[in-house]
């Protein structure tokens, strides 16, 4: 990464593990709950809001000095509102199965905290550069998150992993199957995602102490 | 060098490393401890946490035990080689065959449960540096008695993991937990493997392999091993009468079936004083008046026959008592003294509410026929809100009363 100064560079890298949205921050966590059954889903919903927050940040960032504090939240809303609704469309154009799949959560980036955090936060006093780094930095460090879960929800739940049957046919009883392996139907489940968000919270926390909070 | 002596040398050997709590932990499971505070007045009592644990699993070896006679018996019932029993003491069920089988299904339960759960107490004592706690000795007790019998081990194994990491561990170990450690792996294993906690024939051994042999094409005699509450959330006769019932000689998880041991386990306790009462009987009352209610729709006939509700509905109210795992929950897991609501009115309230929303699920949910498990984990969720509210009624009449007696 030479191109970007060590500040810069600090803004994308931060958010990927440090100052991660989901894990850190605990923002963004009814989307990251409902769509990482499966890790074809998680994927495409990170890219969305990379993109999302990536354009949304910058634009947000070039009107700061221009719109009227008072109304900040509505010109906020039309902006995510407008980007949204470009990948919906996208999406039910060129990918017509995985938006039914994802449903109502893509139109809910609207209301997903994170995007509304850091327009608040960081576009509405930055620069379009340091506003577009920011956005990006935070939508991969809620999309690496995403990808987690939904990678061992889909293994453990389902036993595959974009719907190829890497642990074997359950129904046939093949690889791990003809042992008597089982699926977690629990993995499935909601409450699980939690929980193993839990544990990424758990894990990185213990490997990093400073971020645990005094209380 | 007896052996406690050799214990003692090896805790004084291993003293300060990280492998001392391990040590600890056996030589203070084997013997009383050698050890006497420094400073301070303290109470001098017998009953510390190690003798609580140890009676409550007095309380439950019965349980086992029958338990381990009823799974040969409802096997060899199962594939037709005996006859239904009449008595208490009959000797068809009493009978060294079945003690064979039931064991070779039981025993590796409780010692899987056991070895799991106190390795990974032993690694947590060891990673954190504190003693390891007694807390899993009753738990580990309480797993085996609360699958059905043909469960597979590895499944168990990986509950107990997570009952006793997510469930316990987290939350900082013994005494701190928000849920019943057991019926957190009890709910595990329901919500992740529901083939094999529910249905018609996970509760009688071999009845999960007869129904693929005969699928198959296999020429074998195939009895139902349905629980009562299944027969009943179908609207279908079950074949057993109200001896058997409360007696426990019936289809179920390994120890939950006979109500007379457990209200003998739960008479013990509460002798000991070990369980509360309040919680037993309000538990008791609370299913009563919930039995009663739906008895009253029944009669009132405000449902038909052909809902589906209407056979679970019209058990007479009582019978909710000795049928499914109600009795067993009540005694050996609403008490759970750690979950359960600590002030005396809260433990009134907390157990009203567990009788009635068991029976309430036993009633409406058709997936799951029984509700036990579950309301008394919604209730452990509720037990400290319960005794806030207690707390604060109890100091504001107290205000009052000052008040009043100032002015």
């Amino acid at each position: 990464m030479g191109l970007l100064s060590k500040k810069d560079r600090k803004l994308i890298l931060d958010p990927l593990a440090d100052d991660n949205p989901i894990t850190i921050q605990v923002l963004g966590i009814c989307s990251a709950l409902a769509i990482t059954a499966q890790l074809k889903p998680s994927i495409v919903m990170a890219i969305s809001v990379v993109f999302v927050l990536g354009i949304g940040n910058v634009v947000i960032s070039l009107m700061r000095n221009i719109i009227p504090s008072k109304i900040r939240i509505i010109v906020q809303l039309i902006v995510v509102a407008t980007l949204v609704i470009i990948v919906d469309q996208v999406l039910k154009a060129f990918a017509y199965t995985l938006s039914k799949e994802l449903s109502v959560f893509i139109g809910l980036i609207i209301t997903n905290c994170i995007i509304m955090g850091r327009f608040e936060a960081f576009a509405l006093g930055n620069g379009p550069w340091k506003s577009f780094l920011d956005g990006i930095g935070n939508a991969a460090g809620y999309g690496v998150i995403l990808i987690i879960v939904g990678f061992f929800r889909e293994l453990l739940g389902s036993g595959t992993l974009f719907g190829f049957k890497v642990l074997g046919d359950s129904v046939e009883k093949t690889g791990l199957y003809a042992i008597g392996y089982e699926n977690n139907g629990f993995m499935v489940l909601p409450p699980m995602a939690l929980i193993v968000v839990g544990i990424i919270i758990w894990v990185q926390r213990s490997r990093n102490k400073a971020l645990i909070e005094e209380n | 060098m007896g052996l406690k002596q050799k214990l003692h040398t090896l805790k004084e050997k291993y003293k300060g490393t990280k492998m001392a709590p391990a040590f600890n932990a056996l030589h203070t499971f084997l013997y009383l401890p050698n050890e006497t505070t420094h400073n301070g007045t303290h109470v001098k009592a017998a009953d510390d946490l190690k003798r609580t644990m140890n009676t409550v699993i007095m309380a439950l070896l019965p349980c086992l035990i029958f338990g381990i006679f009823n799974g040969g018996y409802q096997h060899h019932l199962a594939i037709g080689e005996i006859e239904q029993v009449t008595s208490f003491f009959d000797a068809t069920f009493w009978s060294w065959d079945n003690f064979v089988v039931g064991a070779w299904k039981i025993i590796p339960l409780v010692l899987v449960s056991y070895g799991v759960g106190l390795l990974i107490e032993f690694i947590f004592a060891i990673i954190k540096g504190h003693e390891v706690e007694e807390g899993y000795l009753v738990t580990g007790m309480l797993v085996p008695l609360i699958v059905p019998i043909d469960i597979p081990l590895w499944m168990l194994t990986i509950a107990v993991i997570f009952g006793v990491v997510i469930g316990k561990e987290v939350f900082g170990g013994t005494g701190m937990n928000i849920l019943n450690p057991a019926l957190t792996i009890r709910a595990f294993l329901f919500f992740a493997y529901p083939t094999w906690m529910s249905g018609d024939k996970v509760w009688v051994h071999g009845a999960v392999d007869r129904a693929k042999e005969m699928a198959a094409g296999a020429d074998v005699d195939a009895i139902s091993g349905e629980t009562i509450l299944g027969s009943l959330a179908q609207n279908k006769a079950h074949a057993y009468d109200l001896w058997d019932m409360f007696l426990g000689f019936i289809p179920g998880s390994v120890g939950e079936t006979s109500t007379l041991l457990i209200l003998l386990g739960g008479l013990f306790l509460i002798f000991t004083k070990i369980g509360s009462w309040r919680i037993m009987l309000s538990s008791v009352i609370g299913a009563l008046v919930m039995g009663l209610i739906f008895n009253g729709v029944v009669s009132q006939e405000w449902i038909s026959e052909s809902s589906k509700f209407f056979s679970l509905m019209d058990v007479p109210f009582w019978q909710h008592l000795i049928i499914g795992g109600l009795a067993f929950g009540i005694v050996y897991m609403a008490t759970d003294p750690v979950t359960a609501s600590q002030t005396n009115k809260g433990k009134w309230i907390y157990g009203l509410l567990i009788g009635f929303i068991s029976v309430l699920i036993r009633v409406f949910n058709p997936a799951y026929p029984e509700g036990v498990m579950l309301a008394i984990l919604l209730m452990n969720v509720f037990a400290p809100t319960i005794d806030h509210y207690v707390i604060q009624g109890n100091v504001k009449r107290r205000a009052k009363r000052l008040k009043a007696k100032t002015a």
